[in-house]
């Protein structure tokens, strides 16, 4: 995808992974042929709005989504394994030590009748094995690397004992307890108050760099990516739209998606003007529009968007946008 | 009573009873504790724990502006909107609408507020009933308050069309038929078809997508024109905060800490809590990122909040005699004031960086 760099084999390679939920009534096209590949200490933020199906495109690489009712196709392959074809034992190696995955909510993401200390010794356990002490020296280490302040007494405490920012970086504790190569973050800190949400973005970014973790982190907002990410896709309807180096991508958007998601941020916008807002809704991923999903929004659709679905054009080196306008 | 069309504003609204200069709203000393079993330091009912969730709240609301309120969870900011409308009855202090006090023998009864202050809620579902048609939610208030049945659905389909709802397509749809900025322009429709003076908008947009967002915020800032009204905007988002707003209110942990005009407070932040909160937002610039957080730690709890200055204990300023004594906000006169509850800022109080007595 990104022919410009090849000096280190990519971790993540994703090639055409396509997600469907089936249901009697419906099939939701949440995710509709997405490629992409990180290489090692590489963070690659997917920006989207509610629906872009950037979260399940992050549970389909960890196999999170019940099985009955997706239908998943493509290539996953993380550290060269296949991960759509791991069986629940792999699986079981690969959750929590090859990859791991922050979530949201911490609050539901952790177990509220053990302490913190009980749930990081049992992955550690489980994964490497050893005694109940060795698991809570590490755990400790652990706390201190997240830098929550009395680790001792915080191990032993229960999750509704913390607060928000506590909590998540908890957890951010319990998924780095098997030295994880990729981080999944889905929207880690969107939850959290404005001043707590800054020094848990500085602490990813810092663990991230001297852990040389790939991490894929997902997000709606812009100013979070631009915090984060070596580089972002902008994904719109179950499609990536936009893929690039963060700067380049913020700084020159190339899809008219993007360009609007841009407009109708406000950040600093005259207060006398209207915001530039993207007319009209996101599409029913029941029934796709044929052609461009975003056509029936853009305010530069020709007749030919209507019936082209558009192919990855790539207008400078490591740059990618899905739209007809862009010159490859 | 008409509602006003979309073209021209009503200049000498007839509801006005004390005069442009006569505030829309005066809250004076608003104060309320939820009382809380248990405690830090209250464990097995030695006593009893009170969450100080607003505690001595006094600003004014003038005719015709967006007072923007901003804080983190737990400031205390959607407590004090809800007394704003007595939907939480205060502990203490007092509220001055257009003249006349809020619930008293000689002012003006809750129940004349609720006509004239309305209100638009955060979760735009469960604030809609899920078993009436939406156009049937926005005609309930005007046939609560004596409209017939006919009168108050032509009322709702004319307020549908306003918040850009075709009512002959959403009208008879229920509230899960609709996306999620659809269901709050539905909200927004509702508060509106009483026709109030005043709305409160508590985080009205922030579980919008930002592109939905910035078609609600557009909404509001055209209804606010046509209809002649006054917003209390409540909001974490300081981005929305500073596009909206004409005069900005930071609360932390039950107290306001800063008040003032909107550039005064984004350009020139007084308190040391609104300068970390303005320097907390990601920077939108990859080339700029933010290397160290401006402050470390939570908000405290509410329940037993630090002594003196609440926010002394996160605070690189903080000195003793920040722990011994609560700062005062100061006095504001007029639309331009700009005050802060910080001992800095205050000559004479005894920290070494304010001024000495008299010099400011």
């Amino acid at each position: 995808m990104d022919g410009s760099h090849i000096a280190t084999p990519p971790l993540v390679e994703v090639d055409d992974l396509t997600v469907r939920f089936v249901t009697r009534e419906a099939t939701v096209h949440a995710v509709n042929g997405v490629s992409f590949a990180i290489r090692p200490g590489e963070t690659l933020c997917i920006l989207g709005e509610s629906g872009s199906g950037k979260s399940v495109t992050l549970r389909a690489l960890m196999r999170l989504l019940p099985p009955d009712r997706t239908r998943i196709t493509g290539t996953m392959k993380v550290d060269g394994r296949d991960v759509l074809a791991m069986d629940r034992r792999a699986l079981g190696a690969y959750r929590g030590g090859l990859a791991s995955m922050i979530f949201q909510e911490p609050m539901t993401a952790l177990d509220p009748v053990y302490t913190i200390n009980q749930q990081i010794s049992e992955t550690i356990i489980r994964h490497n094995g050893g005694t109940k002490a060795q698991a809570r020296a590490r755990a400790l280490e652990l706390f201190e690397l997240v830098k929550i302040p009395s680790p001792e007494r915080r191990l032993d405490a229960y999750p509704h004992e913390l607060s928000g920012g506590l909590r998540q970086r908890a957890m951010i504790a319990m998924a780095l307890s098997c030295g994880p190569r990729l981080l999944l973050a889905d929207e880690p800190t969107t939850a959290l108050d404005a001043t707590v949400q800054i020094q848990v973005l500085i602490l990813l970014r810092r663990l991230q760099k001297d852990l040389g973790m790939a991490t894929i982190f997902v997000t709606h907002d812009l100013g979070v990516a631009a915090e984060i990410a070596d580089r972002v896709a902008v994904m719109y309807a179950g499609r990536i739209v936009e893929e690039g180096p963060v700067a380049e991508v913020l700084g020159n958007p190339q899809h008219p998606y993007t360009q609007g998601l841009l407009a109708s941020t406000v950040h600093g916008q005259p207060r006398d003007q209207d915001i530039q807002a993207i007319p009209g809704s996101p599409p029913d991923l029941r029934r796709l529009p044929s052609g461009c999903a975003f056509g029936p929004r853009c305010s530069q659709a020709m007749l030919a968007c209507r019936t082209i679905v558009p192919e990855p054009r790539h207008p400078a080196p490591g740059r990618m946008a899905r739209c007809l306008r862009v010159q490859a | 009573m008409d509602h006003p069309t979309l073209t021209h504003a009503d200049d000498a609204d007839p509801r006005d009873r004390g005069g442009t200069a006569q505030p829309l709203l005066i809250a004076r000393d608003l104060r309320k504790h939820f009382q809380v079993k248990g405690g830090p330091a209250t464990l097995f009912g030695a006593g009893r724990a009170a969450v100080r969730a607003v505690d001595g709240v006094s600003f004014t609301l003038f005719k015709g502006e967006t007072l923007g309120i901003v804080g983190e969870s737990g400031c205390g900011k959607s407590t004090l909107a809800r007394l704003l409308l007595h939907l939480i009855v205060p502990d203490a202090g007092e509220l001055i609408f257009d003249g006349d006090t809020v619930a008293a023998p000689d002012g003006i009864t809750v129940r004349a507020l609720r006509q004239q202050v309305q209100m638009v809620f955060q979760d735009s579902y469960s604030s809609l009933n899920p078993r009436m048609p939406v156009q049937d939610s926005v005609a309930f208030g005007p046939y609560v308050q004596g409209r017939s049945q006919a009168e108050a659905r032509d009322i709702a389909r004319d307020i549908l069309v306003k918040v850009g709802l075709n009512p002959a397509l959403f009208g008879p749809r229920y509230p899960h038929e609709l996306s999620g900025g659809q269901k709050q322009r539905v909200n927004i429709a509702r508060a509106l078809a009483i026709n109030p003076r005043m709305v409160i908008l508590d985080e009205a947009v922030s579980a919008l997508d930002k592109s939905i967002e910035a078609q609600v915020l557009n909404l509001l800032r055209q209804l606010k024109r046509s209809f002649n009204l006054t917003y209390v905007f409540i909001s974490h988002d300081l981005n929305v905060v500073q596009y909206i707003s004409d005069r900005v209110l930071v609360m932390y942990l039950g107290h306001v800490v800063e008040l003032g005009p909107v550039d005064a407070i984004f350009d020139r932040p007084l308190h040391p809590y609104t300068t970390a909160l303005l320097g907390s937002r990601p920077s939108m610039d990859p080339a700029h990122r933010i290397d160290e957080p401006p402050l470390t730690g939570d908000p405290p709890s509410p329940i037993n909040p630090p002594s003196g200055c609440r926010f002394r204990t996160r605070c690189l300023h903080a000195e003793p005699i920040c722990a011994a004594t609560v700062p005062v906000l100061g006095a504001w006169l007029d639309r331009e004031s700009h005050v802060a509850a910080c001992h800095i800022q205050t000559p004479g109080s005894g920290h070494s960086q304010a001024a000495a007595q008299g010099s400011a």
